[in-house]
């Protein structure tokens, strides 16, 4: 069951006039999982999240749910997808529990179990206690969570939150965070975000998408594995001289980094690590810190991204020009 | 089923709106008002018709003139209750609810009509209650009370198919219920441009004419090629929406 495919996306794309959002894009879910949809803004995030419940159409590519086609058995294909949009598709003067048991209706839940749908999802975001009040007299945050709770309820197979953590405050962030884990025990998840952290605490696995194209898809362990750089953060209280440091076997680099702090940058098969203890011990340099220096989800962010920025910088500027006259 | 849970969201958003109130009750002080002035005005010459032969009663003179006022208000009113229809919903980017369940656009389009037209209902339901009044002094002529009430149920729903297709087309309520307005009083007076110069031009603006169908209606006529006009009207206005909310999802 674990590797139960939810979702296959084949060569999707998405054309706005010539412009394309979504370029030749393919990938899948399975059960069980967590994907972050990783990517700057106008990347063709949203339009892969919207062409994929059906709120918009494909120029070309295929698009499985469950077994069904998104574009021949839509209606079968759409009751397994929950789909939270950037901004929570809200009827504001509705109560929440009319908002929720008219979307367990459209969504076609049997009516024995609207009910328990109705208490569990409201259970699950954290809502039984505003039921009876006003959508539009509600926070933010839990106005979010009302979003949240409209994609779960008729427990779809795949649940497709866009950016569902943007406005809200720290603690409801972890709140939301850890309902997408516990959401990813019987759903499967696609979470789009730009917030890097939520990447690494909640996916299981990754794709950046730049410019309409996927530019890395690997799970969140290669990629963390991809973070760790070839290099070692050292800390000396009585530090020996640069070329004492340099002259250790497989150092490549030194870098001074502030008093008494070096980033040693060595080879990658090698590991100086203990050799370098050993040596601290015995001339007395006074070791307070040794860590390997690490990569964040950031650099290789803008790495994977910006690479093609450059590229493309003139094309971009010519662009603007055009648009701006 | 479907349908009917769509159309009931709507009439039920209406209702928490106090736009829904303030136009039952606008519309029905306007009418009430103009209802008794015309009941007034029978009493005074009442005597006087008793004498002539073949004079027309209380039901041509008192409740046909009601429902001609009730199709000209609700010429202005309905491009009130369509107006939020689709086009609110776009700007609250809501419609992805509807668009992402497992529902069709024709469920939705019908359904959102459904909502309305049954507010309609509601609202022609309590304007008839004053003719019925009459039937505590007296009698009516049933049969053009029929009619005629079948004649503005008709026009209203028309009114409405319109009211939707122009709310699909924008993403601002004032600028679909402005283009409403501005269709029904055109396809109102489309008949007054005809004149005597051309038999044809002028026959053809006749049929388009929203108010000459109506007029049958009134006269306690029920022609089935006034009803069939008001069912293509209808139709067609449905189908362009569902097409028009089908495009949105469609390459532009």
């Amino acid at each position: 069951m674990e590797n139960e495919k939810l979702l296959s996306v084949q060569h999707l794309s998405r054309f706005y006039g010539s412009l394309a959002a979504v370029n030749n894009i393919s990938f899948h879910l399975n059960k069980g999982e967590v994907l972050g949809f990783l990517g700057p803004n106008g990347a063709g995030k949203s339009s892969t999240m919207q062409v994929i419940t059906g709120n918009l159409a494909p120029s070309a590519g295929q698009i499985n749910i469950c077994g069904f086609d998104l574009l021949d058995s839509a209606k079968q294909a759409k009751a397994n997808i929950g789909y939270l949009p950037e901004q929570p598709p809200l009827y504001r003067e509705l109560t929440v529990d009319e908002y929720l048991s008219f979307c367990a209706q459209i969504n076609r839940v049997e009516k024995s179990k609207q009910k328990s749908a109705l208490t569990r999802a409201k259970e699950r975001c954290g809502l039984t206690d505003v039921s009876k009040r006003l959508i539009n007299n509600l926070s933010k945050g839990y106005q979010q969570r009302v979003g949240i709770a409209q994609a779960i309820i008729h427990a779809p197979a795949i649940v497709v939150l866009d950016e569902p953590t943007v406005g809200l405050d720290p603690i409801q962030i972890r709140e939301i965070r850890t309902l997408i884990r516990e959401l990813a025990e019987d759903h499967g998840v696609i979470l789009s975000t730009h917030i890097l952290p939520e990447v690494q605490m909640t996916c299981d696995r990754v794709q950046i998408i730049n410019k309409g194209q996927l530019v890395y898809s690997d799970n969140i362990s290669n990629l963390k594995q991809r973070m760790q750089s070839n290099s070692l953060i050292v800390g000396l209280k009585n530090a020996p001289s640069e070329t004492e440091l340099a002259a250790l076997s497989h150092i490549e680099h030194i870098e001074i980094m502030s008093d008494n702090r070096f980033r040693l940058s060595h080879a990658a098969e090698h590991h100086p690590a203990e050799n370098i203890a050993q040596l601290a011990v015995k001339n007395n340099w006074g070791l307070f810190e040794l860590t390997p220096g690490r990569k964040t989800l950031e650099q290789i962010f803008v790495e994977l991204t910006y690479n093609e920025v450059i590229a493309d910088e003139t094309d971009v500027e010519t662009d603007k020009g055009a648009s701006a006259a | 089923m479907m349908i009917f849970t769509l159309a009931w969201r709507e009439l039920r958003s209406l209702f928490l709106s106090p736009l829904a109130w303030a136009i039952l009750a606008i519309v029905q002080i306007i009418l009430a008002y103009l209802f008794l002035s015309q009941l007034q005005e029978f009493l005074l010459i009442q005597h006087k018709l008793v004498t002539i032969e073949n004079a027309p009663g209380i039901t041509e003179l008192v409740v046909v003139p009601l429902y001609g006022s009730a199709a000209f208000i609700m010429m202005l009113v309905t491009p009130l209750l369509t107006m939020r229809l689709i086009s609110e919903e776009r700007r609250n980017k809501s419609l992805a609810l509807l668009i992402s369940a497992p529902i069709s656009m024709t469920e939705i389009i019908i359904g959102k009509y459904l909502g309305i037209l049954s507010f309609a209902a509601i609202m022609i339901a309590m304007i008839t209650l004053m003719p019925l009044s009459l039937y505590f002094a007296g009698t009516l002529d049933g049969g053009l009370l029929f009619t005629i009430v079948l004649g503005i149920s008709l026009l209203i729903a028309a009114f409405i198919s319109l009211g939707l297709y122009m709310s699909s087309l924008t993403a601002q309520p004032t600028i679909a219920a402005m283009s409403t307005f501005g269709m029904l009083l055109m396809l109102w007076i489309i008949d007054w441009a005809g004149g005597k110069a051309n038999e044809t031009a002028s026959g053809f603006l006749e049929y388009l004419s929203m108010l000459r169908h109506f007029e049958a209606f009134t006269a306690g006529i029920f022609n089935s090629s006034d009803f069939i006009y008001y069912l293509l009207f209808i139709s067609l206005f449905l189908i362009l929406s569902i097409r028009r909310l089908d495009g949105d999802r469609l390459q532009r």
